[in-house]
């Protein structure tokens, strides 16, 4: 039962950023957003784990947690010191 | 010597941790992909340099405890400001010193104030960093030098102000 | 049962955090402001929320996995955030504040 709402909390949380990642005036408010989908995801996956009582999800969810964090990473190379970003923000 | 049978330690520790598995074949399989992670790594020529004094790591617990509770804290504050019906935020953008001895102690105070809600440190540089603040109180609580303090003397150092911890 | 107890209330407390953080995403005005209530997410949102999954397993594997979720979460956080903030302000991207800030630029945000 309080899987559910943490898991409707957690849904909530994430429509809301995933409506900043579409709004946001810079690339990096999306990148921001994104980023923390992918944490709120984390913990999704974990809560799922406990729901359906298989814990293997916690492997998939910390797998997760990894590849979130080189992904922010790995974009944010991506993006940096691009002339078509700086425009967009006057 | 010691620091690449240190990172194997930590990485089959790892590996036995994650399986939960204790048939030969897993722990064999582990071992070799163990030892092809620290060859690599040892190509790469990152093993066995002069590392930064790490210092008492007795205090570290002590610290992350108080770190805790300075987040609670100061969760609980932010979240009244964003639930706030008319926003109420002054954000700052300063330097700040920070009086520690080695880079790792730097960074550490940098990830202190990034994880602390609030504050956000945006670069570090020769002596001091530049943080980001949510209110105005929020950097004139980072500026009081409390968690600079703690870290330095997490780091064995001496505190610089009379300031009782 | 007290144990079943402790770790609904953690959880409610982790779900509300992550709300907020969520809701701070979207009504901060500007992507630095925007990064503090996302850091409420990250760590007391996640803190809570795994702390209350803590109390209800009952492996140890379990336990140690929700940890190292925990400890990864945690060191990872901070860095990625600085990462992101350094990266726009190298970009050009002004911090947006009241007009007395001390830093020698108040162009301000658009």
């Amino acid at each position: 039962m309080i899987f559910l709402a943490a898991t409707a909390a957690l849904i909530a949380a994430m429509a809301l950023a995933l409506a900043r990642a579409f709004a946001g005036p810079t690339v990096y408010d999306r990148i921001l957003a994104v980023n923390h989908i992918g944490t709120q995801t984390v913990l999704l996956i974990a809560v799922f784990g406990f729901i359906t009582e298989r814990p293997d999800f916690l492997d998939i969810s910390l797998l997760y947690a990894l590849i979130n964090f080189i992904a922010t990473i790995a974009v944010l190379r991506y993006v940096k010191r691009d002339p078509a970003n700086v425009k967009k923000q006057s | 010597m010691l620091h690449t049978f240190g990172l194997f330690a930590v990485l089959f520790g790892t590996w036995i941790l994650l399986s939960g598995h204790f048939t030969p074949f897993l722990m064999i399989a582990g071992a070799i992909c163990v030892a092809f992670t620290v060859y690599v790594t040892f190509r790469m020529d990152l093993l066995d340099h002069q590392r930064d004094y790490i210092g008492p790591v007795w205090r570290l617990p002590v610290y992350w405890l108080w770190l805790a509770g300075q987040i609670l804290v100061w969760s609980i504050i932010i979240s009244s400001k964003v639930l706030a019906p008319r926003l109420n935020i002054d954000p700052a953008f300063e330097r700040v010193p920070c009086t520690q001895k080695s880079d790792l102690w730097r960074v550490l105070y940098a990830n202190s104030i990034t994880l602390t809600p609030g504050t956000l440190s945006t670069n570090l540089r020769n002596g001091d960093l530049e943080v980001h603040a949510l209110t105005q109180s929020a950097m004139s609580d980072l500026k009081t030098g409390k968690l600079d303090q703690r870290v330095t003397v997490a780091e064995g150092g001496k505190p610089t102000t009379g300031e009782k911890l | 049962m007290i144990l079943d107890i402790l770790s609904w209330i953690a959880i409610a407390i982790g779900a509300f955090f992550v709300i907020v953080g969520g809701l701070g995403i979207w009504r901060m005005p500007d992507l630095f402001s925007r990064m503090h209530p996302a850091g409420i997410i990250d760590t007391t949102g996640a803190g809570f929320i795994l702390l209350g999954l803590l109390l209800q397993s009952s492996d140890w594997l379990v336990s140690v996995k929700l940890a190292l979720i925990f400890i990864f979460l945690i060191f990872t956080s901070p860095v990625a955030t600085h990462a992101l903030a350094h990266a726009a302000l190298l970009d050009g991207l002004k911090p947006w504040t009241r007009g007395r800030d001390k830093m020698d630029d108040k162009d301000g945000q658009t």
